[in-house]
């Protein structure tokens, strides 16, 4: 076996064996299938606590209005006044109160809700639909137009958006899976760089300062050590990455069978609460037939494929720096200088994500993912949306040009770095090191 | 075996070897002296490999240093280090596979020396449970795993104790016996006298004396003499000393004894006297110490 194999061997099973992968490892999957699982597991156990809420509507405009819903139940209480109905909420009778204000001859537009807990979210948007409802249709009639139109009036708005490509293509989009997916994926390339970028620099720090470096360098080239770290390394990051994938999987079907066994209706309970989580106001059966389309508009092979080029090239050229600045400081108080312009760029990249996930297709988006530096991250914000092939070919090429330039700066560093112990660093020093033959 | 010709490596702002030159014999220890920041660490690093001379070369057996080389060198820096979390049979084969030792070798080689050295039962303990001396035992084995025709030692002996420093001696020893070729630098002169063959003293990156032990120290050496004296006539012998230049009479510890050195004179016609005076216990030739070789030579260099 030749030596980088085996610098690559140590550095994967030394890894791989920690019991902190581990954890994660299984960990990871956990918290990700607690995403999902998560609000099923509420929904189907939601207890059925419906709110009561009691109205007293002085304008007697509403009585008929709130009819209720799963959530809460409404009881227009008659001849009592508001103080009265505000004590026996106190006391538990009603969950809440809702107060609408007398008015002589207009339609009342406030009202107040009273209640002894926070106000769900639900309720407050609720109450708000039926009552804005009510005032335009009224309005409406008061300035004459035919009841029937009114009625007719009442829709609920379903809008497809549709995406369509030169070559005539269309296909329905989902914005709001888009974003979600796109920060997700933007979060996970920017969390593993960090992390294992972190793990290389640990790891070059911790051969210099336990100087077994002089040990190994004496048998293998500087240069192969680096290298071999850095992939040992990303073959870890790349296992775990695959392993949550994987367990995730696993998770999710052996939940799905075991609540299917129990309860039939349970995974369309689930789908259910997806959706509503994507857009509401849709029958279940519509929300079936919707996760499908969904589904068929997301490229999976493409976003994989593109994570995992993105990554390991991102992974590679920020490997590279970490594993250089890990050469340079001697202990940890000294390398925050020298980590600074490694993290900077991967925090702008994680802020300006929040942006470009709004224009993905804007000049900010273009010129970020052309930034090696920056264009991991944005790239993998960009590409649920769809990003032209030929952007997305010059952004691997740019990073990986900008890696083996990088690769051979950090090699000169490396070498030197490893070997100098006690020595104040300034940047211009590192410079130096460069031009050294 | 080794010959060092011309070497010189410069660094940013000094000059760490200025042309030195080196011929290192075969199946010999050989000793690279100097104080501390006088060069030797970079002469080590560029036997290594680690680093590369600015101009001179460097020949092994004739041929001129090169990657192939360094699977025949077994090097223990000064700054010893092992990784912590791992085991240490398991890195002991590690490191013999950087060397090129193929696994299976390597385990047995390791079994023969952790026997020789006591501590086949630490194979699967992790380097952080074992006390410094227990690391620095280890850590010369992965040194001498693969068998090196070249060894090159740095401090070998400091952070062991009497017993193990004196396993490691005959160790060297019997390396050296078999046909290894041995650099040891020390700052240890005891060990050096014990040890080396021959020396280089460097200085600010210059030899400044190389040779034989045995013809440095006759070089250097003063013509001291030593005499031991039983004698009740202490006085007698104080009064016949005076009245010669350059001799010296003083009391032991042991009651009766007297101790005269002198330089330079002949030693003959005191003796004669003195035979008169009490009985002579011993007359011998006082030749420097390494010790006092190095400290004179960097003085009168510096």
């Amino acid at each position: 076996m030749n030596k980088i194999g085996l610098i690559i061997k140590r550095e994967y099973l030394t890894r791989v064996r920690k019991r902190s992968f581990i954890i994660m490892t299984f960990l990871g999957p956990l918290l990700l299938a607690a995403i999902y699982i998560v609000p099923i597991m509420l929904a189907l156990n939601a207890p059925n606590e419906k709110r009561t809420i009691a109205v007293v509507d002085g304008s007697h405009w509403f009585e008929e209005q709130f009819k209720g819903n799963d959530e809460q139940t409404f009881i227009i209480v008659e001849g009592q006044p508001i103080d009265t109905v505000k004590e026996m909420v106190k006391q538990g009778a009603f969950d809440m109160v809702l107060y609408v204000p007398p008015t002589q001859l207009n339609i009342p537009s406030n009202a107040v809700l009273y209640s002894l807990n926070q106000v769900p979210l639900s309720t407050d948007e609720y109450i708000r639909s039926v009552m804005k409802k009510e005032i335009e249709e009224q309005k409406l009639l008061a300035s004459g137009v035919d009841p029937d139109i009114v009625d007719a009036a009442k829709t609920d708005i379903n809008l497809s958006v549709i995406r369509m490509d030169e070559e005539g293509g269309e296909k329905e989009t989902f914005t709001e899976v888009q974003f979600v997916l796109g920060m997700v994926l933007a979060i996970l390339i920017y969390m593993f760089i960090l992390m294992f970028g972190g793990q290389v620099m640990q790891g070059v720090a911790e051969e210099k300062n336990s100087r077994i470096i002089e040990v190994i360098v004496s048998s293998v080239k500087p240069f192969q050590l680096m290298m071999g770290k850095i992939i040992g390394v990303s073959l870890v990051a790349l296992t775990q990455f695959l392993m949550w994938i994987m367990l995730t999987g696993v998770i999710y079907i052996g939940f799905s069978a075991a609540i299917g066994l129990s309860n039939p209706s349970a995974i369309s309970a689930g789908s259910v609460m997806t959706q509503e989580v994507l857009s509401n106001d849709i029958t279940s059966n519509e929300a079936v037939q919707n996760i499908v389309q969904i589904a068929n508009s997301i490229d999976f092979g493409t976003i994989i494929g593109c994570f995992i080029i993105f990554f390991i090239l991102g992974y590679l050229l920020y490997g590279t720096m970490y594993a250089a600045v890990g050469s340079i400081v001697d202990s940890n108080t000294d390398s925050q200088q020298f980590t600074l312009p490694i993290t900077v760029p991967l925090i702008v990249s994680m802020i300006a994500a929040i942006y470009i996930v709004n224009a993905p297709d804007g000049q900010l988006a273009l010129w970020l993912s052309m930034i090696p530096f920056t264009s991991p991250v944005v790239m993998m914000v960009r590409i649920p949306f769809g990003v032209p092939i030929i952007q997305i070919v010059a952004s691997i090429a740019i990073l990986a040009v900008t890696f083996v330039l990088m690769t051979w700066v950090a090699a000169k560093i490396y070498r030197t770095g490893i070997l100098m112990y006690g020595k104040k660093l300034s940047y211009k020093e590192i410079f130096k090191w460069i031009k050294y033959k | 075996m080794i010959s060092i010709k011309e070497v010189t490596k410069k660094y940013a702002d000094h000059l760490a070897l200025d042309r030195m030159c080196i011929d290192i014999p075969e199946r010999c220890i050989y000793g690279l002296l100097g104080p501390n920041g006088a060069g030797k660490t970079t002469l080590i690093r560029i036997l290594n490999q680690i680093t590369a001379p600015d101009s001179g070369e460097v020949r092994i057996n004739g041929e001129v240093l090169c990657q192939k080389h360094i699977a025949h060198i077994g090097y223990l820096p000064e700054e010893r280090g092992l990784y912590k979390q791992m085991k240490v049979g398991e890195q002991a084969i590690y490191l013999a596979q950087l060397k090129g030792v193929d696994k299976n070798a390597a385990q047995q080689r390791l079994k023969w020396w952790f026997d020789k050295f006591e501590i086949g039962n630490w194979w699967d303990k992790k380097v952080e449970e074992l006390s410094k001396g227990m690391q620095q035992k280890v850590q010369f084995i992965t040194t001498v795993i693969h068998e090196p025709e070249i060894l090159i030692f740095d401090e070998p002996f400091s952070g062991f104790d009497p017993i193990n420093a004196n396993l490691l001696k005959e160790s060297i020893l019997e390396l050296r016996d078999k046909g290894t070729t041995i650099m040891l630098s020390t700052h240890n002169m005891a060990s050096v006298e014990e040890l080396c063959d021959s020396i280089t003293l460097i200085n600010n990156g210059k030899s400044i004396l190389q040779g034989k032990v045995t013809d440095i120290k006759r070089q250097h050496d003063t013509q001291r003499r030593e005499i031991v004296l039983r004698t009740n006539d202490k006085a007698s012998v104080l009064a016949l000393a005076d009245t010669y230049i350059n001799i010296k009479a003083e009391e032991t510890e042991i009651e009766n004894e007297m101790k005269l050195t002198f330089e330079n004179n002949s030693a003959n016609d005191i003796i004669r006297r003195l035979l008169d005076l009490g009985e002579l216990v011993s007359f011998k030739e006082v030749l420097p110490s390494m010790n006092d070789i190095f400290i004179q030579e960097v003085k009168s260099k510096n």
